[in-house]
C-alpha cells in the first residue's frame, strides 16, 4: 500500500494530497495545472514536499519529521515522464538495459515481448515514433523492477489510433507484472479502463475519490 | 633557433597540459553547473582568476607554491620531483592557465542538457556519477571537445606565467609564446617571425576546429 500524505508549496501553488493507494492502478485525474505531475516528481523524488510522508509498503521514502527523503535512484520508483526522456544518444537496447538492477527475474526478451518492441532494439531513438517512443520508455522503467511505476499521461502525445493499441499494452503490465501503477491522465475513459481507484486533483486539492478510502 | 624542436614541444607540453586540465575542469564545470552548495560563487570566482589576473602574477602565485621552500614544493622535493624551471613547470603554467577556458565551455555545455534526461536517469536507479559519466558527460560532448580545443590553443599562447616558473631555457622550457619574445629581445626578428607564423597557424587551426565542433552540435540540436 502506498501512503501519501505531503503537502508541496511552488510560489503561489499549493499541492496538499492526502490518499491511501490501496488497488493495482491508481488514476490521478484532472485538469491541466491541477498538480498532477507535480505529485509524481514528488513521489519519484525528483521534487522535495515543504512537509509530509511518502511510504510504499512501510518504506518511508520521505518523511519530514524524521528528516528522511530518500534520492531517486534509490528510491525503486519507476517513472515515465510525460515527455519520456529516452536517452538521446543511446540505442533502444541500451536505453532499455540502462536501469536493469542486479538479480532482475524479468528478462529484455520477455519484456520486448511484451511491449512488441523486438524489433526497435537496434534503432536510434530519433527514428522511434511517439508510440513507440511510449512502449520502449515503458519497457526501460520496467526493467529496473520498479516497486511502483508512475505514468504521466502515457497516451497524451500519440493520436486515437495509436491510443487504442497501447492501451492494452499497459493492462499486460497491470495483469502479467503486477507493479503497482499510478497513472495521470485527464481521459476519463483511460481512467475508467484502466484504473481501480480514482483520485480526482483540482487546484492541488483532491476533490473527490473513488472508491473512497 | 630550431624551429621544430620549438613547436613539438610547445605541441606536446599543450596536450599534456590539456590532458591535466580535462579531469579536474570536468568535474569543477558539473559542481558549477549543477550543484548547489555553500561557496558556489566563490568557486566560481576562484576558478575564471587566472582569466583576468596579469599572467606574470599568476606565474609568482604557482613560483610560489611549487618553489623548493613553497608549501607544494616541499612536498615534492622530498618525493624527488623538481618542478621550477623545468619542462614540469610549462604544463603546470599551460594547465593553470588553460583551465578556466575549458571549464567555462563545458560548463555552458552541461547548462543546456535537459536536465529530464538526468531525472529520467536517477529514476532507473543510476547515482549522480553514474548520470554524469553516462548521460550529462556525453550529451555535454560537443562542449568538451570545444572546450579542450579552447584550452589547448591557450595552453600554447601560454607566456606569462610560464616565464615565471619555467623560464626560457632552450631546449628545455623555451616555448613558442616565450621562443618570440627572447628572439625579438636579442634583435632577431627574422627568427621571430616564423615562430609567430607557426603560433598564428596552430591558433587558427585550433579555433576553426573548435568553432566547427559548435556548429556541428548547433546543427544537430
Amino acid at each position: 500500500m502506498i501512503v501519501l500524505d505531503f503537502f508541496l508549496r511552488q510560489g503561489s501553488f499549493t499541492l496538499d494530497v492526502h490518499a491511501q493507494l490501496d488497488r493495482p492502478v491508481t488514476a490521478l485525474f484532472g485538469p491541466s495545472g491541477a498538480g498532477k505531475t507535480t505529485a509524481l516528481d514528488a513521489i519519484a523524488g525528483l521534487r522535495t514536499p515543504s512537509s509530509g510522508s511518502i511510504t510504499i509498503d512501510r518504506r518511508v521514502l520521505f518523511d519530514s519529521s524524521r528528516g528522511v527523503n530518500v534520492q531517486p535512484h534509490r528510491r525503486h520508483v519507476g517513472y515515465v515522464a510525460q515527455d519520456v526522456a529516452l536517452f538521446p544518444h543511446m540505442s533502444v537496447r541500451r536505453n532499455v538495459l540502462y536501469g536493469r538492477r542486479e538479480g532482475q527475474k524479468l528478462s529484455l526478451a520477455t519484456v520486448a515481448e511484451m511491449l512488441e518492441i523486438e524489433t526497435l532494439l537496434e534503432r536510434d531513438v530519433p527514428q522511434l515514433s511517439g508510440g513507440e517512443r511510449q512502449r520502449v520508455a515503458l519497457a526501460r522503467a520496467l526493467m529496473s523492477a520498479p516497486e511502483l511505476l508512475l505514468l504521466d499521461e502515457p497516451l497524451a502525445a500519440v493520436d486515437v489510433e495509436r491510443r487504442r493499441r497501447i492501451l492494452p499494452y499497459l493492462e499486460r503490465v497491470r495483469d502479467e507484472l503486477r507493479v503497482p501503477i499510478v497513472y495521470v491522465t485527464h481521459d476519463p475513459a483511460e481512467a475508467r479502463q484502466l484504473a481501480d481507484q480514482v483520485i480526482v486533483l483540482e487546484e492541488g486539492q483532491i476533490v473527490r475519490q473513488h472508491p473512497r478510502a | 633557433m630550431d624551429a621544430w624542436q620549438i613547436t613539438g614541444f610547445t605541441m606536446a607540453t599543450a596536450a599534456a597540459a590539456t590532458l591535466l586540465m580535462l579531469p579536474p575542469g570536468l568535474l569543477l564545470a558539473w559542481l558549477l553547473a549543477r550543484g548547489r552548495f555553500r561557496g558556489r560563487v566563490l568557486l566560481d570566482t576562484l576558478v575564471s582568476l587566472p582569466l583576468v589576473m596579469p599572467p606574470v602574477a599568476t606565474g609568482l602565485v604557482l613560483l610560489m607554491l611549487v618553489a623548493p621552500r613553497g608549501p607544494l614544493g616541499r612536498v615534492l622535493a622530498r618525493a624527488g620531483v623538481d618542478v621550477v624551471f623545468t619542462w614540469k613547470a610549462v604544463v603546470l603554467a599551460m594547465t593553470v592557465m588553460g583551465l578556466p577556458l575549458l571549464v567555462r565551455t563545458v560548463r555552458a555545455g552541461i547548462e543546456q542538457v535537459d536536465r529530464r534526461y538526468e531525472a529520467a536517469a536517477a529514476t532507473l536507479g543510476a547515482g549522480p556519477v553514474r548520470v554524469f559519466l553516462t548521460v550529462t558527460l556525453p550529451l555535454a560532448r560537443p562542449a568538451v571537445a570545444a572546450g579542450a580545443v579552447l584550452g589547448f590553443a591557450r595552453a600554447i599562447g601560454e607566456f606569462g606565467a610560464t616565464i615565471m616558473i619555467a623560464g626560457s631555457i632552450p631546449g628545455s622550457t623555451r616555448t613558442l609564446a616565450v621562443a618570440i619574445y627572447s628572439l625579438a629581445e636579442t634583435g632577431r626578428d627574422g627568427d621571430a617571425a616564423v615562430l609567430v607564423a607557426i603560433s598564428a597557424a596552430i591558433a587558427f587551426g585550433a579555433l576553426c576546429v573548435s568553432n566547427w565542433i559548435s556548429s556541428r552540435a548547433d546543427l544537430r540540436a
